[in-house]
């Protein structure tokens, strides 16, 4: 399973992570718009999906699905936005924004490790 | 399937405004007319939709002396403007109501599956349906091209099961689309019986099958079928989160996300709705002696164990997404996988079974004395794919079965059929009867109302021990709890304005459980509020279970917890997101007491609706029989003492059944002359001018009506 791992005693809460996510999903540099969140705690929390698969149990139209890799993946054209998946998600990181029409995760693309300067986030085959 | 096109409509599609299409759609099946018709301020303001939209259409389609077989008896099908959303669960019901064969006069069903909120997106608000078509049809709305149109109806095989998904597939754009196809159906018994539903279908993604859910009360199957409609059939394909276009979705949306958080967290500890759906109070209602036994004598069995919760939860297929809306996270729609029916005409074949329901275990188990639940999930399979109402079926063949105890069938009488307490293979086989329309099936699908007057005069049974253990009022049958413990629900029973079904008042643990609303007063307070309050989710396209089938856990804490304050505000919050109108939760009662003043007008129109037809059979209010109050004698006795004041020692059964029986009658009387206070009617149960002034809904045509019973 292809997943994102995050270390946070690596981390420094620079949040390059989120403006990379962002910004290739969303063409904005914002957050709140990031598949990973990070705090500003010490040491940060790191919060990104692991790839379990509750919620595609829960989506009513099977619009999230597991790749080959084992990867979960939502499929846009097929999300009628209820936000099931946001709920049963047991570690809070199916995201979603107010107003939009669809929630958004991680897909392990990997986008972020390339902007991280400490190497706390690595994509890993489990 | 070979269709002729008998009629087309063509009509422009255009984005919905804040839940309203403004239109609705009007199908005269026998001059094959399809119109749009305008909605106006007025429909909105006081009839609000769903519901109100069906019978403000119905009102005027039909006339004084309409019978449920008139040709321009309607069926009204209604979404209301929070119906579709995909946001809050429980957003996805269709009202249907027409004149019932069962009652003469309105019934309405509210009812899940695909097919409301897919014809509300096609572009409509309402759907009236009238006239009768001298061959077979099928209506189809295209809600991707704007299209409405009348086929011929070839088809052989009607039973919904086989026949919903057999439309889903001709209609559906491809085999990977199905899921954008829903179906309005009923079965081959509604050709025979007036106890009958429609089915309304959603494709199952997972199982790769049309579900089934029902607009289960009054027959509305065998109007349907009297008109010549084999299936109404709608399609759309472009769902979207916005698509009802609210005008605040992101408060629509954090509503919706707080409510799945708080069933993801408390439903599993709560009513188990996700595992089990409504059967979870199969062990509930019998540890508190209010599980429907032998058409209602008794309300706990040990026997009853059979028909615990665990063992549906074992037969029902775990871990799916069970809405029959989409966004219903309570997912409370369970059902069987490849059941094999042991009977009928699908014996052996591996089917689907929607539910069982805890209405449909316990009508169809418990009440006929049946335990096993598999012999549940078959009695319920062909009732559904039959087109019979699980509710009905269940009364009136606990009637039956306490007829045949009590010699007034035989079995020469029954065509043979050994209708005692238990035998499915009995029960299983009126079914199939009805659905051929032979046999004393036809004769138990006319429902109980009728059968009493046919055994009295056939049979010479006394019909007053008849009207005791006939569970109906008004024509239609009870569903399943026993009210004689509680008065409050006896009133919710039989005032309830379509006969006594559950959906507007139960007050069961409020009164006789937790004593909550002791005096008439209280009680009359709740015989108000709580079916205000429920007649509302019937305005909106609303599912009742959301609103208190999981509480937030704070709940107990709250002044009112019966009311559920949070969830209460939360239909005003998404109330105002979609439509943009002001709402506060004095105001969402006001908008139902209009609706359900004019549906109350609607029955005294057709010829019932007031004091002399709110009567309840004394079964739903004390023991009919010595065995029924030898069975609780220290009970009756104790209410003979503590609240009539009689010592018991020295009297017979028969002196005491007496007294409390007149005791009972009389509180009723009471109770009656409060609510009626309460609701602004006469003690004989008419609304008076002044109140429907002071509620808005004085238009000329109620005043007419009332006028006529207030002289």
């Amino acid at each position: 399973m292809k997943v994102l791992k995050t270390y946070p005693e690596k981390c420094i809460a620079c949040h390059s992570c989120e403006s990379a996510c962002s910004n290739l999903y969303f063409k904005e540099d914002n957050a709140a718009k990031s598949c990973i969140v990070i705090t500003d705690n010490t040491p940060p929390e790191m919060n990104v999906c692991n790839q379990c698969q509750t919620c595609v149990a829960a989506c009513p139209t099977l619009a999230l699905t597991v790749s080959a890799q084992g990867v979960v993946m939502l499929n846009k054209s097929l999300c009628i936005g209820c936000l099931m998946c946001v709920a049963v998600c047991p570690t809070n990181s199916m995201r979603t924004v107010l107003g939009a029409k669809n929630p958004f995760k991680c897909i392990a693309c990997g986008v972020c490790t390339k902007s991280c300067p400490t190497d706390a986030i690595k994509i890993v085959n489990e | 399937m070979n269709r002729k096109l008998l009629a087309e409509f063509k009509y422009d599609l255009a984005p919905i405004v804040r839940g309203y299409n403004r239109r609705t759609l009007y199908v005269n099946v026998g001059t094959k007319e399809i119109k749009s018709k305008p909605v106006s301020d007025m429909m909105i303001d006081k009839f609000v939709g769903g519901k109100g939209f069906d019978l403000y259409l119905m009102w005027h389609g039909v006339k004084d002396d309409t019978k449920w077989n008139s040709p321009e008896n309607e069926i009204c099908i209604s979404f209301g403007p929070l119906c579709g959303n995909t946001s809050y669960p429980g957003s996805g019901k269709s009202i249907v109501t027409t004149i019932s064969p069962l009652t003469g006069i309105p019934v309405d069903c509210n009812v899940g599956g695909h097919f409301g909120p897919y014809a509300k997106f096609s572009g409509w608000d309402a759907i009236e349906l009238q006239g009768k078509s001298d061959e077979e049809v099928i209506v189809y709305i295209d809600g991707d091209t704007g299209m409405v149109q009348i086929f011929t109806a070839p088809d052989t095989e009607i039973n919904s099961h086989i026949f919903a998904e057999e439309l889903i597939k001709e209609f559906a754009d491809s085999p990977d689309k199905h899921q954008f196809v829903s179906v309005v159906s009923t079965g081959t018994a509604a050709d025979h019986v007036n106890i009958t539903c429609l089915n309304f279908s959603f494709w199952d993604k997972r199982r790769k099958v049309a579900r089934l859910k029902q607009a289960g009360r009054g027959g509305t199957g065998t109007v349907f079928r009297d008109k010549g409609i084999k299936a109404m059939v709608v399609k759309y394909s472009g769902l979207k989160v916005d698509t009802n276009n609210p005008v605040d979705l992101p408060t629509l949306q954090q509503t919706g996300l707080k409510l799945h958080k708080e069933i993801e967290a408390g439903d599993a500890t709560q009513c188990r709705m996700h595992e089990v759906g409504t059967a979870h109070l199969m062990e509930v209602m019998n540890d508190y002696d209010l599980l429907p036994i032998r058409n209602f004598k008794y309300g706990q069995m040990p026997e009853a164990i059979g028909l615990h919760s665990r063992e549906f939860t074992a037969l029902f297929t775990q871990g799916m997404a069970d809405g029959c809306w989409y966004g219903c996270s309570l997912s409370c729609c369970k059902a069987v996988d490849n059941f094999k029916p042991r009977t009928g005409p699908y014996k052996g074949m591996p089917v689907c079974v929607d539910g069982p329901e805890y209405e449909t275990a316990a009508g169809c188990g418990s009440n006929i004395g049946i335990f096993d639940p598999k012999d549940v999930v078959e009695i319920n399979f062909y009732c559904d794919t039959y087109g019979v109402d699980t509710i009905s079926f269940g009364t009136s063949t606990a009637f039956v079965m306490e007829c045949y105890e009590n010699g007034i069938l035989n079995k020469e009488r029954t065509g043979g059929l050994e209708l005692t307490w238990g035998n499915a293979d009995a029960a299983l086989e009126l079914l199939h009867q009805m659905a051929s329309g032979k046999g004393f099936g036809v004769t138990v699908g006319k429902g109980v109302r009728a059968m009493k007057a046919l055994f009295a005069t056939e049979y010479g049974a006394d019909p007053n021990f008849l009207q005791d253990i006939g569970m109906e009022a008004k024509g239609l049958e009870y569903s399943q709890y026993m009210s004689k413990e509680s008065l409050a629900q006896q009133g919710g029973y039989t005032l309830a304005l379509k006969g006594p079904q559950h959906d507007e008042a139960w007050l069961i643990f409020m009164d006789m459980v937790n004593n909550h609303i002791p005096t008439f007063k209280d009680k009359a307070e709740a015989l108000h509020y709580f079916p205000m309050f429920r007649t509302w989710f019937g305005l909106q396209g609303l599912c009742k279970l959301p609103w208190n089938d999981i509480e937030p856990a704070n709940n107990a804490e709250t002044d009112e917890p019966a009311k559920v304050p949070e969830h209460v505000q939360n239909y005003v919050d998404i109330y105002k997101a979609i439509t943009g109108k002001p709402m506060d939760k004095v105001m969402l009662i006001r908008q139902s007491e209009r609706v359900y003043n004019f549906q109350k007008v609607f029955c005294m129109r057709m010829g019932k609706g007031r004091r002399i037809d709110d009567v309840p059979p004394y079964r739903a209010v004390g023991p009919v029989t010595e065995e029924e109050y030898l069975s609780r004698v220290e009970r009756y006795d104790g209410h003979l003492k503590d609240k009539i004041g009689v010592d018991p020692s020295g009297k017979s059964t028969a002196e005491k059944m007496k007294i409390l029986r007149e005791y009972r009658e009389d509180q009723y009387q009471q109770l009656i002359d409060a609510v009626y206070s309460r609701k602004g009617w006469t003690p004989e149960g008419v609304p008076t001018v002044e109140h429907l002034k002071e509620i808005g809904m004085d238009l000329p045509e109620v005043l007419e009506v009332v006028n006529r019973y207030l002289k």
